[in-house]
C-alpha cells in the first residue's frame, strides 16, 4: 500500500526556513483555504503554518551542537487524530496514506489536535477550521506541472536537499533506501502512531585511532636505520648463510 | 491544556443536571418500594425535571461556544463508531428527551400500569421511562468521561478515574441541588436526599483524591530525546519557529502562574468537598433551605474550578516542542 511521506535529513538541514516560507506561499492559496496571519508586521505576528523549523541546542557549552528541526504533519500510518474526529472531517486517504482535513466538514472543535502528540495541527484563527500539512496534495498529482515539480513545495524549496519525498512502503524508493541505509527514525515511537515521515540522524565523520597506531610498527625507515652496517670483521652474508 | 470555559460549563452543568435527574428518580423508586413517603403531588418531579432540563440545555448551549463552526455542529453525530465525542453528541439530546418525557408523564398524570412484577409490584409508565433515562444518564457520564480518558497521549486523563470522577462529581452535585430544592418544596424526602448528597460528596472526594495522587507520580512517556530523536540528556530549545506564538502555544498551555495553579487546586478541594458537606449537615440540622441551596452554589463554583484544574493539569507531549513558553 502506498504511503507517501517526507524524509528529513537533520545532518543536512541548516535551519534556513525556506521550506516554511515556500509551504506558506503555496498553501495559502491552496484548496483548503488561506492560511491566515494576524498582525503580520506588528510586534507579535501570529499565523497558521503547516510546517515550522525549530532549533535545539544539544549539550552543555562549550560542547554543544545545534539541531535544526523542521516539523510538519507526520502522516502517521495509525493516525490518532482520525478516529476521534466526530464529523469524519479528519481522514486518511486509502490510496496514498495522506492524512487530510475536509474543510467543509470540520466544526473546529480542536479534539483532533488534542489527540496528536506532535502538535502538527493548527486551528486557523479566521476560518475556525483545523489546518494541517497536505503533502501538497493539490500539487503532487497536477499533470499540468512538469514531472520534476510534482513534489511538495517544501521539498522543491530546500536549498540543501535535506527533504526527500516518496513512498516509504516501496522498498526501492529514494525515501525507503534513505531510511534503511542512513538510520531513519520516527518521532515519539512510544505512542504507536507509526509516523510515515522519518528523520535521518546527525552523523559525524570520525575515526578511532589507537595509541599504537600513531607509530607504524613496520616502518621500513626505522628498520633500516636500526640495522647497523656490518663491521669488516663480521662474517659476510655468504658466510652466514652457506653453512 | 488550556481550560476552555465552554467545556468547563458544559461538563459541570450537564453533570449537575444528570445528578439531579438521578436523585429525583431515586426518590421516586424509594417511594414506590414504600421505603420513603411518596411526594404529595407530581409537581415535585415536574419542577425537578424542568430544572434538570434547564441545566442540560445550558450545558449544551455552552458547548457551542467551543466550536469554531457551530453551524456545522449537526455533523458531529456522524462518527459514533469511533469517536466518544460523537457518541456524547447523540446521547445528550436523547437523554434530554427522556428526562422531558419523564417530567411530562408526571405533569399530565397519565401513568398506566404496564405490567405487574410478581404478584404485587405494578410497573407503571413513568417508572419505565425513568429507568430508560437512568441508563442514558450513565451512558452520558461514560461518554463525557471517555472523551478525555481515551486520549492516551494526555496521561493525566487516560485513566478510569476520569470517568469515575465525572460520574461521582456530577452525581454528588445533583444530589446537593435536589436537597435544597426538596427543602424549598417542603418534601418529606429532604433528609434522604441530604444524606445521599453527603455520601456521594465523600465518595467523590475519595475518587478525586485518588486521581490527584495518581497524577502526582506520573512519569511522562515522551521526553526531549524521543521528541526530536537525539539521545542526549541535555537538550534546550533555542527557537520555536514563531516569534509571536502560535496555536500550539495557545491551546496546550494554561498560562496561569504556578501559584495561581496551586491555589486553584486547594480552593476546589475546599469548595467542592468540605464546605458543602458542612453546609449540608448544618442545613439539614437547622432545616434551612437557604443554606442547602447555598451548599449547591458553593459546590458548583468549586466544580468550575475543579474542571479548570482538570484541564490545566494535563500536560500534552507536544509541549516538549514549545519549551520556552
Amino acid at each position: 500500500m502506498t504511503q507517501l511521506a517526507l524524509v528529513i535529513d537533520l545532518n543536512v538541514c541548516v535551519g534556513c526556513h525556506a521550506c516554511v516560507t515556500s509551504c506558506k506561499e503555496w498553501n495559502t492559496s491552496g484548496t483548503a483555504g488561506y492560511l491566515s496571519d494576524m498582525n503580520p508586521y506588528g510586534a507579535d505576528p501570529v499565523g497558521t503554518f503547516f510546517n515550522r523549523v525549530q532549533s535545539f541546542e544539544v549539550g552543555q557549552f562549550p560542547d554543544t551542537e545545534t539541531v535544526h528541526f523542521p516539523k510538519s504533519c507526520l502522516h502517521c500510518e495509525d493516525p490518532p487524530c482520525v478516529p476521534v474526529c466526530p464529523t469524519g472531517a479528519s481522514y486518511k486517504r486509502e490510496s496514498d496514506g495522506i492524512v487530510l482535513v475536509d474543510s467543509d466538514k470540520c466544526i473546529g472543535c480542536n479534539y483532533c489536535s488534542w489527540a496528536c502528540p506532535y502538535g502538527a495541527r493548527e486551528l486557523d484563527a479566521h476560518q475556525k477550521i483545523m489546518k494541517k500539512c497536505t503533502l501538497c496534495v493539490d500539487r503532487i498529482y497536477d499533470e499540468s506541472l512538469p514531472e520534476s515539480e510534482r513534489k511538495p513545495a517544501c521539498v522543491l524549496a530546500c536549498p540543501a536537499e535535506a527533504r526527500l519525498f516518496g513512498d516509504v512502503n516501496d522498498p526501492d524508493s529514494e525515501v525507503a533506501v534513505a531510511i534503511r541505509e542512513s538510520g531513519g527514525y520516527q518521532l515519539m515511537p512510544e505512542w504507536g502512531t507509526k509516523p510515515a515521515n522519518h528523520y535521518l540522524p546527525r552523523q559525524k565523520v570520525s575515526i578511532t585511532i589507537h595509541e599504537d597506531e600513531l607509530e607504524r610498527a613496520d616502518n621500513p625507515l626505522r628498520k633500516e636505520r636500526r640495522k647497523p652496517m656490518p663491521d669488516d670483521s663480521e662474517p659476510t652474508l655468504d658466510e652466514t648463510t652457506s653453512w | 491544556m488550556h481550560p476552555a470555559f465552554s467545556i468547563i460549563f458544559l461538563t459541570t452543568l450537564i453533570g449537575a443536571g444528570q445528578g439531579l435527574f438521578l436523585a429525583l428518580y431515586t426518590g421516586q423508586l424509594y417511594s414506590v418500594f414504600k421505603l420513603l413517603p411518596a411526594e404529595s403531588s407530581g409537581q415535585f418531579y415536574v419542577l425537578g425535571s424542568l430544572i434538570s432540563l434547564a441545566l442540560l440545555v445550558a450545558g449544551l448551549g455552552s458547548s457551542f461556544f467551543h466550536l469554531g463552526r457551530p453551524e456545522r455542529a449537526w455533523r458531529s453525530a456522524a462518527r459514533w463508531r469511533t469517536s466518544w465525542m460523537s457518541r456524547e453528541v447523540i446521547v445528550l439530546p436523547v437523554f434530554m428527551a427522556s428526562v422531558a418525557a419523564w417530567g411530562l408523564l408526571h405533569f399530565t398524570g397519565w401513568n398506566p400500569v404496564l405490567f405487574t412484577l410478581g404478584d404485587s409490584f405494578p410497573v407503571d409508565l413513568s417508572l419505565l421511562a425513568g429507568a430508560v433515562a437512568t441508563v442514558l444518564c450513565f451512558a452520558l457520564f461514560l461518554c463525557t468521561g471517555m472523551i478525555y480518558a481515551c486520549i492516551k497521549m494526555l496521561q493525566e486523563w487516560a485513566t478510569p478515574w476520569t470517568v469515575i470522577n465525572y460520574t461521582l462529581l456530577g452525581w454528588a452535585s445533583g444530589f446537593t441541588l435536589v436537597t435544597g430544592f426538596a427543602a424549598y418544596q417542603e418534601s418529606a424526602q429532604t433528609g434522604f436526599f441530604g444524606a445521599w448528597a453527603i455520601i456521594l460528596t465523600v465518595l467523590a472526594l475519595i475518587g478525586r483524591s485518588a486521581s490527584l495522587v495518581r497524577n502526582a507520580s506520573l512519569q511522562p512517556k515522551s521526553t526531549m530525546e524521543t521528541a526530536i530523536g537525539v539521545r542526549h540528556s541535555r537538550i534546550e530549545q533555542k527557537a520555536q519557529g514563531a516569534m509571536g506564538g502560535s496555536f500550539n502555544t495557545r491551546e496546550y498551555f494554561h498560562g496561569a502562574s504556578q501559584r495561581k495553579y496551586k491555589n486553584i487546586k486547594w480552593l476546589f478541594l475546599l469548595l467542592v468537598f468540605p464546605v458543602p458537606l458542612v453546609m449540608l449537615a448544618g442545613g439539614l440540622v437547622a432545616a434551612s433551605p437557604a443554606l442547602l441551596v447555598l451548599a449547591f452554589l458553593v459546590q458548583y463554583a468549586g466544580l468550575v474550578l475543579e474542571r479548570w484544574f482538570f484541564f490545566a493539569q494535563a500536560n500534552h507531549p507536544q509541549n516538549l516542542y514549545y519549551q520556552t513558553v
